[in-house]
């Protein structure tokens, strides 16, 4: 666990939210609708200065729902650097070492991510308490399309993230297995962001 | 004061939305995984509103974690903008977020609801918040919260189709008229809130996101759009929605959901959609029912202000 005095040791965080209110709530309707609305990209509240190597739209998600009743667990990229005192100013919300005790994990490097069912799944009478992942992938669209069905999918929606690892699909496909257990993934880049829930069932 | 928040909306006493910053984030998290658990119950921590429990507060918990300075936002009780529980509502968010209302279906951006769906189809950039007394469809037949978690993680839904069947046996239909229990996504056994069965199928794959708050219970689920929504019943007894012999006295409508009214003491009475923004934007297209400018109906149709 890291401690608010280790955090601030890192040098003075960069600023938060320019209005704490209206920007996270604006960010948490971008996010809401992500989710709801699986394959559609949504842009969070910006501008914002994103401590490294976070991107601003993990940025804004962070300040949107991250608190004390939150622990995070950060990767290896960003548990070094400026993120962890970012978020024991901004945030207050414990660090854990453990995947598995996450409600949320912020992935910067997804090539070196470990498997999601190494995240908590929630249990069978509590599913809720399965960690959310926020992936930052290098871009939302441009590699290879992935077709996504489901609830918050009319039809079928394509999505074509760029930068995750080779085997993600196919662990989505066994997150989905795991129904009603199974993490969220919310995939972001730059401002923008694309919710993945646990109800999608994707093919490549 | 800052010079944001000398503009900010809403009566300066409170942070905007009413709830702290701290309450919308738990009740943003928890959002967020009902929509990706469509109709499991996400328990929260409800808090004290400045209104009673079965008044909508955890409707109204949902709205203020969700609403923006940019929302337009609809209130309705029974179908109807002008019933007490509508007009409070409004009046708590026109309060403590000033944003714009409308009576107006197809203009909102955010409709809170007690016991109705409007008639008129919702659109992708509506969210529907239904204020719920009792989340729990099981409540009726197995009162410990306990069991009804182990039957909900373990589908076993059998109790529900005795329950009903049980209604069959004894008056030969299924007599659940409102509160009729759905099937969210072929998973979870939900409550639709007391809607009228009649509006159950406006659920299913409704492109509008539908949202659900139990202030008092502590829930909130939700059922994302275009999702899978099934009235439970037996293929000897499939589900059926209401229908009306008379049409509404004021517009004629005989598709929508109607309200029994009653005129005087000798058993005048009269049909009228219980949804007031359909039933005029009827009337102002010309559709006229039977009662239409009739003198006992004018506080019906005059605009409350």
């Amino acid at each position: 666990m890291t401690s608010f005095a280790q955090g601030l040791a890192q040098g003075a965080p960069q600023p938060g939210f320019g209005d704490a209110v209206f920007d996270s709530q604006a960010s948490f309707r971008a996010l809401l609708d992500a989710l709801a609305r699986p394959g559609e990209i949504r842009a969070m509240t910006l501008p914002l200065t994103a401590p490294a190597p976070l991107s601003p739209a993990a940025t804004a998600l962070a300040l949107t729902l991250f608190d004390h009743d939150t622990p995070v667990w950060l990767d290896a990229g960003a548990v070094v650097g400026e993120v962890p005192g970012f978020l024991a100013f901004h945030c207050g919300c414990p660090v854990v070492d453990e995947t598995e005790r996450a409600a949320f994990a912020l992935i910067s490097a997804p090539a070196a991510m470990p498997p999601l069912h190494g995240f908590a799944v929630g249990e069978d009478r509590y599913p809720e308490t399965s960690t959310t992942l926020v992936i930052d992938v290098q871009a939302l669209a441009g590699g290879t399309p992935v077709r996504l069905s489901g609830p918050g999918i009319a039809d079928v929606a394509v999505v074509a993230p760029v930068g995750l690892p080779g085997a993600f699909w196919e662990q989505m496909r066994a997150n989905r297995g795991l129904f009603p257990l199974g993490v969220d993934v919310v995939l972001a880049a730059g401002g923008q962001v694309l919710g993945l829930p646990r109800t999608v069932r994707s093919e490549v | 004061m800052s010079a944001a928040e000398k503009t900010r909306p809403g009566d300066p006493a409170y942070n905007f939305g009413y709830l702290d910053e701290q309450t919308k984030r738990m009740i943003r998290r928890g959002l967020l995984k009902a929509v990706a658990i469509p109709g499991y119950q996400v328990p929260f921590a409800s808090r004290e509103m400045p209104l009673p429990y079965g008044w909508g507060t955890g409707g109204i918990q949902v709205t203020a974690s969700i609403i923006g300075p940019h929302d337009r936002l609809k209130v309705i009780d029974q179908g109807a903008d002008d019933t007490t529980n509508a007009v409070s509502i409004r009046r708590f968010f026109q309060r403590v977020t000033a944003v714009e209302t409308t009576e107006e279906t197809a203009q909102a951006t955010l409709i809170q609801t007690r016991h109705r769906i409007p008639e008129r189809d919702l659109t992708d950039d509506q969210i529907l918040v239904y204020q719920v007394p009792i989340p729990e469809p099981l409540r009726q037949l197995e009162p410990r919260e306990s069991e009804c978690r182990k039957i909900h993680a373990w589908q076993e839904y059998g109790v529900m189709h005795v329950g009903l069947y049980e209604d069959i046996a004894r008056w030969g239909h299924i007599a659940r008229t409102y509160d009729y229990p759905v099937m969210v996504n072929e998973r979870y056994l939900s409550a639709p809130s007391p809607i009228p069965k009649f509006d159950n199928p406006k659920m299913t794959r409704m492109a509008a996101l539908q949202l659900f708050g139990a202030g008092r219970e502590k829930r909130l689920y939700a059922i994302p759009p275009h999702t899978d929504v099934r009235s439970l019943d037996f293929e000897d007894h499939p589900f059926e929605v209401q229908h009306w012999d008379e049409v509404c006295g004021l517009c004629g409508a005989a598709e929508s959901f109607l309200d029994e009214v009653i005129l005087d003491d000798r058993g005048g009475h009269m049909y009228v959609c219980s949804d007031s923004d359909f039933c005029r934007h009827r009337r102002e297209q010309g559709h006229r029912g039977a009662m239409a400018g009739h003198e006992a109906v004018r506080g019906l149709t005059e605009q409350a202000s």
